[in-house]
């Protein structure tokens, strides 16, 4: 499908259909996801840099959401990124019973709602909840406090990975890891050597979604944070208590840096898939001239 | 193959151990917590707080709105994708990776950006509130924003089911004196019936949860423009926790279902293709 090719004339459409088709499509998209992504830096710019400049930087509160944002996101990568191995090892390795169910588990986050989460998990560690009088009896802060941010947010991105890994792990594959094994690899040799040099760039892909994902987490995070300007709101939490506010320039200042995170998110997964269509470009021609198997 | 691997492949048990574990952990310690917690309301109280008539009406409006932008996502999704797959133009790859962009870009700023871009002197506002389209604070504002977080779906499903068509098939439509449209209508469009299904399902699942994005544009009115996860919120301000856990199981619920369609509807797509 990369490269175009002269269609036949049955399976053409003729070229005035065409033209109004790719029309209405460009149409929709600029619609639906341009002019929204240009309007967040339109707002955020409104007032001029400066003004931008001191909504960003000179709002101690809306420092102190960019902080926690920073220090909540890469916690809960680093959790879902050992899932992620974890569930795609036992999933694309191995068949056994109930791994359908697995399988239909780790979806799950994809269609509850994130604010059903945060409620579970305010009963669960809330001052009326399970574990509450017990957390409190120990001084253990979890709910409106850094772990239970942690946590929704941890709750709610972490398919992310794990999708990634697990039809890529299937296509590749287990010949290489059983090769290496047979020829006397240990457990950890075969993951380090083998299989993450297999999966690197599905990996960081996986890595840089789920990190846009986790930054961007809002009904979860919602519950459970309590919102505390200054204590426990992140950044997409702080754009909406803004809006509140009718702050919106500050608002919009903030939402830009979360949209060129969306925006970074989005050309790094575009570079990874020209770098992989090269490749398998590459190794179809290799085969072709008589090098592959 | 599958004995080989277990018996050859080490790191089964600790892998799908720490899998069970995390997962327990995460997902079904809390979700017990929830269920558990619903169950503390008698069942006259239970079923006073799921049948009220403002939580009947968020159902409704979440039910509503969902299938209303799946649907409008299923037009555009077919729409963007046949160009994708089938034309070539310059600027394709840019428009390509930029469908994902609802999936990358935070729920919060995507509601944001809408209600400003909806509201009376917004870029669209300015053009559509004149004409008595009120894009901000209704329900249309909910579908709107809903289109937005869903559209990647439908396109996704679809790109590779097209993209596998056979040209032959066509041809083949064409030698025997069907004109394009007849080609298109009777010939394509039936193929890829069971991906645009699961886009809708995909669709729909991914708005029937959503908040961030509709809380900002929705104005979130009791029996108006209030959503089922927006009336969880609210009771939770009141402190009505049981009552919030109520509704919850309710909308866990009607995940689970969607969950289960859409899994049979993959299982029935695959045996089409197949």
């Amino acid at each position: 499908m990369a490269e175009p090719r002269p269609y036949p004339q049955a399976h053409d459409d003729p070229p005035a259909v065409r033209l109004a088709l790719i029309l209405a499509a460009v149409l929709v998209m600029v619609l639906l996801v341009v002019v929204p992504l240009a309007n967040v830096f339109y707002e955020a710019f409104a007032d001029g840099v400066g003004v931008y400049w001191a909504n960003l930087f000179e709002d101690p509160d809306t420092l102190h959401s960019v902080k926690l944002t920073l220090m909540v996101a890469p916690v809960a990568v680093l959790l879902n990124v050992v899932f992620g191995l974890a569930a795609a090892w036992a999933i694309a390795r191995f068949r056994f019973p109930g791994r359908a169910f697995l399988t239909a588990l780790i979806d799950l986050p994809f269609t509850v709602s994130p604010v059903v989460v945060g409620l579970f998990l305010l009963l669960l560690f809330g001052l009326q909840g399970y574990f509450g009088p017990w957390l409190r009896e120990h001084d253990v802060k979890i709910v409106f406090a850094y772990p239970g941010l942690v946590l929704a947010t941890a709750f709610v991105t972490f398919p992310v990975v794990a999708r990634e890994l697990i039809p890529l792990m299937e296509a590749l594959g287990a010949e290489e890891e059983v090769a290496a094994v047979s020829l006397g690899a240990r457990g950890w040799q075969v993951l380090r050597m083998i299989t993450l040099k297999n999966i690197q760039w599905g990996l960081l892909y996986g890595i840089i979604l789920c990190n846009a994902r986790a930054m961007g987490e809002f009904g979860a995070v919602y519950v459970v944070s309590g919102h505390i300007a200054g204590k426990t709101d992140t950044m997409p939490l702080r754009v909406e208590k803004l809006f509140q506010e009718y702050n919106l320039p500050g608002a919009f200042a903030v939402a830009s840096v979360l949209a060129m995170l969306a925006l970074v998110t989005l050309g790094v997964k575009t570079a990874l898939e020209w770098k992989t269509r090269r490749e398998l470009a590459e190794a179809k021609r290799l085969a072709a001239a008589g090098g592959g198997e | 193959m599958i004995d080989v691997n277990r018996r050859v492949l080490p790191g089964f048990g600790l892998s799908l151990g720490y899998t069970a574990l995390y997962l327990s952990l995460v997902i079904l310690i809390p979700m017990a917590a929830g269920v558990l917690k619903a169950t503390t309301l008698s069942l006259d109280a239970f079923w006073a707080a799921v049948s009220s008539e403002r939580a009947i009406a968020a159902y409704t409006l979440t039910v509503w709105t969902s299938f209303a932008s799946a649907f409008v996502n299923v037009i555009l999704g077919v729409l963007v994708a046949w160009v994708l797959v089938r034309y070539h133009f310059p600027g394709k790859g840019l428009l390509d990776s930029l469908v994902d962009l609802p999936f990358a870009l935070p729920t919060a700023v995507a509601g944001l950006v809408y209600s400003s871009l909806y509201a009376e002197n917004g870029w669209y506002g300015r053009f559509l509130v004149p004409l008595g389209i009120e894009g901000a604070y209704s329900r249309l504002g909910i579908v709107l924003v809903l289109v937005f977080i869903g559209f990647p779906f439908v396109v996704r499903t679809l790109q590779p089911v097209l993209e596998g068509l056979e040209s032959d098939v066509e041809e083949a439509a064409a030698c025997l004196g069907a004109n394009r449209l007849q080609t298109v209508v009777r010939v394509t469009l039936p193929s890829i019936v069971p991906a645009v299904i699961t886009g809708f399902a995909l669709a729909f699942a991914r708005s029937l949860g959503e908040y961030g994005s509709v809380v900002f544009i929705s104005g979130n009115m009791p029996f108006k423009t209030e959503i089922a996860p927006v009336l969880v919120v609210a009771r939770l301000e009141e402190f009505a926790y049981a009552e919030a856990a109520a509704v919850a199981v309710v909308l866990l619920g009607i995940s689970f279902v969607t969950l289960f369609v859409i899994n049979l509807i993959e299982r029935w797509a695959s045996r089409y293709h197949g």
